[in-house]
C-alpha cells in the first residue's frame, strides 16, 4: 500500500475522518432515537392503559397532517439510513485497521484504552444482532414467546420479561449492558471526532457526558424487563 | 543483572522473521536500554552471530529515530524515548519481549529496523509554511498570541517517532498528524494553508495504508513527548471545516 508518490487530487470527503465525522453523526441520531425509546418504554409503570395509548399515540402522531404512522415512518426511514451509513464507515474503517497491521504483537499491552473503547467493533456486531431479533419479537414479526397474543403491546412486554420467560428478560439486560459500553465509548468519541474536545478540561467533559449517556440509557431501559421479572410490572 | 530477551529477527524486508531468545547476563541497571542491546551485540558478533539491528542516532532523547516495542509498550514501560529507558526499570530475572514497530505503512528493513519514510510524505504533502526567504523578517510584526504559540510549541515537540502507530490497535498515525495540524494551525504562519494542508495530509495518511482513529487513547499514552489527544480532536475540527470550505 505503501508508495513512495505524494498524492495529488485530493478530497476531504474521501478521507477516514469523513467516514468517523459520518459515524459521529449517524451515531448521535442513535442517541437521540434511544433515549425517546427509553423515555417510551418507561410507561410501563404507568400501567397497562398508558403504555398503549402511548403506543397508540405514536401511530397517531401528526394526524391528520400525516397519515396514520407517517411520523413513526418518518422516524424509521432516518434509523434505517443512520443504520446504513454507521454500520457501512465501521465496516471500511475496521477492514483499513486490520490491514495497517497485518503481522500482529507477540505481546501488546493497552496502557490507556477503557475496555468499552476496545469492545467496540463486536460489542457493536452484538448490538445489530440485538436488534435484528428485538425487531422480529416487537415490530416486525411480533413474536410471544409465552404463546399468547401479540395485539396488546403491554401485555406482549410482560409476557416476554414475566414467569418462565425470565430468561428473555435476562437477555435484554446482557444486551443493554452492551448498550451502555458502546455509548459510554461512543458518545466520548463522537465528541472528538466532532472536533469539540480541544483541551483537557473539555476531553474530561466528554468523558464524563460518555458516562451520563451510558448509565441514563442503559439503566433505563434495563428498569423495564428487570421490574417485570421481579414481578412489579404485571398485567 | 541477568534476562533473558526474545527478539525479533529478520534478515531483510522480503524475508519471513521470528522471535528469537538470548540469554544476556552482566546487565547494569545504569545502563540505557540501548546500550543493553549493544553488549548483546558484542556478544553476538564475539561468538561470530549477526547483531541484532536496531535504529539509534541522538541517543538523548529528541531526534526520534529509536524505537522499538518493548513487552507490548513502545519505548517501553516509561514515558521517554528507548534511548532514556534504563534497565532499572526492569529486575533480574526477567523476559524482555522486543519487537519492531507493527504497522504496514512503517515495513520492517532489518530485525527491529522499520522504514518510517511514510512520515516524511505526509509531511511533504502539505505540513509545512510557504514563506518567501531571503532576509529575516521583523520579529514583531506578526503577533502570535501567547496561548496559541505556547500549545503550538507544545506539540510542536514531536519527534516523529512513530510510537503512537506502534501503540494504536488501529495502526493509525492520527496524534502525529494531529501534532503537526496544531502546531502550523495555531500559529498566524500557518493560516493560509491551513485547511489545505489539512486535506492533502489527511490525503496521504490515508493513501500509506495507516488505519482511522477509534479515539481510545493508546498513542498519547505511548507518546514519549507527552502530545496530548486534544490534538486529533483539532485535527478532526478542522478537516470539517476543509469539508466546508470545499477542499
Amino acid at each position: 500500500m505503501a508508495t513512495t508518490e505524494l498524492v495529488k487530487g485530493v478530497r476531504a470527503t474521501r478521507s477516514t475522518i469523513a467516514l468517523k465525522l459520518a459515524m459521529a453523526t449517524s451515531g448521535i441520531i442513535f442517541i437521540l432515537f434511544v433515549l425517546l425509546h427509553m423515555y417510551g418504554n418507561l410507561k410501563a409503570f404507568s400501567g397497562h392503559d398508558a403504555y398503549n395509548t402511548y403506543a397508540e399515540h405514536l401511530r397517531t402522531l401528526g394526524t391528520p397532517m400525516l397519515p396514520r404512522s407517517g411520523a413513526l415512518w418518518v422516524i424509521r426511514v432516518v434509523l434505517i439510513l443512520s443504520l446504513v451509513v454507521h454500520v457501512g464507515s465501521a465496516v471500511a474503517l475496521w477492514k483499513r485497521a486490520s490491514a495497517a497491521r497485518s503481522t500482529k504483537y507477540q505481546v501488546k499491552k493497552n496502557v490507556a484504552s477503557s475496555l468499552s473503547s476496545r469492545t467496540m467493533r463486536w460489542g457493536g456486531v452484538t448490538l445489530l444482532l440485538f436488534v435484528i431479533w428485538h425487531l422480529l419479537e416487537f415490530t416486525i414479526g411480533k413474536i410471544n414467546i409465552s404463546g399468547g397474543a401479540t395485539n396488546d403491546p403491554y401485555n406482549l412486554l410482560v409476557d416476554s420479561f414475566s414467569g418462565t420467560s425470565w430468561w428473555m428478560g435476562v437477555i435484554y439486560l446482557i444486551a443493554m449492558l452492551c448498550l451502555g459500553f458502546h455509548l459510554h465509548h461512543g458518545t466520548f468519541s463522537a465528541c472528538q471526532t466532532l472536533g469539540l474536545t480541544n483541551s483537557a478540561a473539555s476531553r474530561a467533559r466528554a468523558r464524563i457526558a460518555g458516562w451520563v449517556v451510558a448509565i441514563v440509557i442503559a439503566g433505563g431501559f434495563s428498569l423495564v424487563p428487570l421490574f417485570t421479572i421481579f414481578g412489579v410490572i404485571t398485567k | 543483572m541477568n534476562l533473558t530477551l526474545k527478539i525479533w529477527r529478520q534478515a531483510d524486508a522480503t524475508s519471513a522473521g521470528a522471535m528469537h531468545t538470548y540469554p544476556l547476563e552482566g546487565v547494569s541497571e545504569d545502563m540505557s536500554f540501548l546500550e543493553m542491546l549493544d553488549l548483546l551485540n558484542e556478544k553476538l558478533v564475539t561468538h561470530g552471530e549477526e547483531p541484532v539491528a536496531f535504529d539509534s542516532d541522538c541517543r538523548e532523547g529528541i531526534c526520534g529515530m529509536c524505537s522499538l516495542m518493548i513487552n507490548g509498550q513502545a519505548h517501553g514501560p516509561e514515558v521517554t524515548t528507548t534511548c532514556q529507558l534504563h534497565m532499572r526499570s526492569f529486575s533480574d530475572g526477567d523476559t524482555i519481549t522486543i519487537e519492531p514497530w507493527r504497522a504496514d505503512p512503517f515495513p520492517v528493513v532489518k530485525d527491529l529496523i522499520v522504514d518510517r519514510s511514510a512520515f516524511d510524505r505526509i509531511i511533504q504533502n502539505g505540513g509545512y509554511i510557504s514563506a518567501n526567504t531571503g532576509s529575516a523578517p521583523e520579529a514583531n510584526s506578526v503577533p502570535a498570541p501567547r496561548d496559541k504559540a505556547m500549545r503550538a510549541f507544545n506539540v510542536a515537540t514531536c519527534i516523529g517517532c512513530g510510537a503512537c502507530v506502534a501503540a494504536c490497535p488501529n495502526g493509525s498515525a492520527s496524534l502525529f498528524l494531529g501534532a503537526k495540524i496544531t502546531h502550523l494551525g495555531e500559529l498566524p504562519q500557518g493560516q493560509p494553508e491551513r485547511y489545505s494542508r489539512v486535506s492533502t495530509m489527511v490525503a496521504q495518511h490515508d493513501h500509506e495504508g495507516f488505519g482511522g482513529c477509534t479515539n481510545i487513547g493508546e498513542c498519547a499514552a505511548a507518546c514519549p513527548k507527552e502530545i496530548p489527544l486534544d490534538v486529533i480532536s483539532q485535527l478532526n475540527k478542522d478537516l470539517r471545516t476543509a469539508i466546508k470550505q470545499g477542499h
